[in-house]
């Protein structure tokens, strides 16, 4: 028996592990590495332009000249008392600075003022939680109120489970205000992030009069694994990317996040 | 002594095979019924049967989503999960409905919407989308019933109206009880646990206010004239009201979900 210890596999992993990730970068889509800092300040692919998720304050940052929430305190209600919940709630609020899945508020893009909101898929993946559609509804009633136009960010994983029904609800909810905000001959601008899939999907990120995004984002309703469960069959790779609901008629732009802001700002102009 | 029925129990009965058929249904409420076809755009989705009948002399339109009687049936219509062209042929007749100021009465029966590749093509998610923020809007009245399966998005597509009735054995959730165990604890055989947690039957739901009113099962013609009888009541009262009135009674039932 070998008197000295052999060398392990896990040993150089763990080794490996702790070589510094923050130089370099590998593309999810692309799959090329690059220095991380050719990310650049939009952090986008400078391959295939893919933009990486990034949060919802960094996005405000990004697009708008100004800003002001509302809302800032909304919480989920308590009547959602589950332990794990709870301090999952806990978690994600630190994590994010924020008290709910969504940033909402008035801005200005270019000088044109208008209500914005921003999903953070950092936020339990974005789900769509009590709070994050009363914040959204108020946005929207804000809006109408003000005689704004609508910018709105999606980045969801859908329904938020641990509310149950009242997830559900909420894209009723937040329709109707979407509708009101519509029939005063107001613009909303959806531009879908990834990943925007699920139930948000199924309502207002589909709801814009503009529906933009940035390349090579998820987009979707059911998942695929739910999906390749049900068809039992590998669905295509890209069947829920940008480009593929482009070609199918299901968007109306894929914009750079680089220029997004520019775009933003001639369509509401334009409006 | 009766047993206590359990959540899951409620998901298993709303599932069951003996459950009423929507087409069934349809024949039992309507003195006649002439059945529409097609989404003008794409196809004819079988999961979603649809078109105009008489109860008594009100006209109405009627819009579902209803599971296949047989295997073969069931394979056509994804076992009650309606593609996008689906929910286009509803939100068409339910506008047509608007247009000549007929009742609306939705009847709904689906796991969820069909998660397929072809209906991610085909805009599954928009469709949806579509429906619940045109058919919010329709200015006529507008009854949803959770007949048996209310299956997430697929189902609240089809629930946007003034009022939103379920029946005695039926259960309305966001997701099936199996994937909620999957997701959230990685448990799929905890699936008991899961349906009690969810709040998803009859019961929960009214204390909610997520729906009006419990149905008692219909399987006879009893059951089934005590249906109809609370429909035509409820269109009605509901045509007592002023377009106005209606769909601000019903901007607030949804506006409340807090």
């Amino acid at each position: 028996m070998n008197k000295n210890e052999s060398s392990k596999t896990t040993d150089l992993e763990a080794r490996m592990s702790q070589i510094p990730d923050h130089i370099w970068v590998k593309c999810p889509i692309c799959k090329k590495t690059f220095y991380r800092r050719e990310l650049g300040p939009y952090r986008e692919c400078p391959y295939c332009h893919f933009g990486f998720r990034i949060g919802a304050k960094k996005r405000i940052q990004m697009i708008c000249d100004e800003f002001t929430s509302v809302d800032d305190d909304l919480k989920a209600p308590k009547r959602f008392d589950d332990p794990k919940y709870v301090q999952k709630l806990a978690k994600v609020r630190k994590v994010t600075g924020l008290n709910e899945g969504v940033l909402t508020g008035i801005g200005e893009i270019d000088g044109q003022k208008c209500g914005i909101g921003v999903m953070d898929w950092r936020f339990i993946m974005g789900s769509l939680g009590t709070a994050t559609g009363e914040r959204i509804t108020r946005l929207f009633e804000k809006s109408t109120e003000k005689h704004l136009p609508v910018v709105l960010f999606t980045a969801s994983g859908g329904a938020r489970m641990q509310e149950g029904i009242s997830s559900l609800m909420q894209m009723a909810k937040v329709s109707q205000a979407v509708n009101d905000h519509a029939q005063h001959g107001l613009l909303y601008i959806s531009v879908l992030t990834d990943p925007t899939t699920g139930g948000v999907t199924a309502s207002f990120a589909s709801q814009g009069d503009i529906l933009l995004s940035e390349p090579h984002t998820l987009i979707g309703f059911a998942g695929r694994r739910v999906i390749e469960r049900t068809i039992q069959q590998i669905p295509p790779k890209n069947f829920q990317r940008a480009e593929t609901l482009l070609k199918n008629g299901f968007l109306d732009k894929i914009v750079n996040r680089s220029e997004m802001k520019s775009v933003l700002a001639k369509l509401l102009a334009w409006n | 002594m009766t047993k206590k029925i359990s959540a899951y129990d409620r998901v298993l009965a709303a599932r069951s095979a003996k459950k009423i058929s929507i087409k069934k249904l349809v024949a039992g409420i309507c003195d006649d019924f002439i059945e529409l076809h097609g989404d003008r755009a794409y196809g004819d989705d079988p999961a979603v049967y649809a078109g105009i009948g008489l109860i008594g002399k009100q006209p109405v339109t009627i819009v579902s989503i209803q599971k296949g009687q047989d295997q073969k049936q069931n394979m056509a219509r994804h076992f009650g999960s309606a593609e996008p062209d689906g929910y286009r042929k509803a939100l068409r007749l339910m506008k047509q409905a608007n247009k000549f100021n007929r009742p609306i009465i939705a009847l709904i029966n689906t796991p969820g919407a069909y998660p397929g590749v072809d209906a991610e093509y085909h805009g599954q998610g928009y469709m949806i989308a579509q429906s619940l923020i045109q058919g919010i809007k329709l200015k006529v009245p507008y009854i949803s019933i959770i007949v048996g399966e209310g299956g997430s998005g697929g189902a609240l597509a089809l629930a946007v109206g003034d009022s939103v009735w379920a029946f005695e054995n039926s259960v309305y959730s966001i997701l099936s009880p199996e994937g909620y165990a999957t997701i959230l604890w990685k448990d799929s055989s905890r699936v008991k646990e899961a349906a009690a947690a969810m709040k998803l039957t009859p019961k929960d739901l009214l204390s909610m206010h997520v729906i009006d009113k419990i149905v008692p099962e219909v399987h006879d013609q009893k059951s089934m004239t005590q249906f109809k009888d609370a429909l035509s009541h409820k269109i009605d009262e509901l045509k007592q009201m002023s377009v106005e009135e209606r769909l601000k009674k019903r901007y607030q039932r949804y506006r409340n979900f807090n």
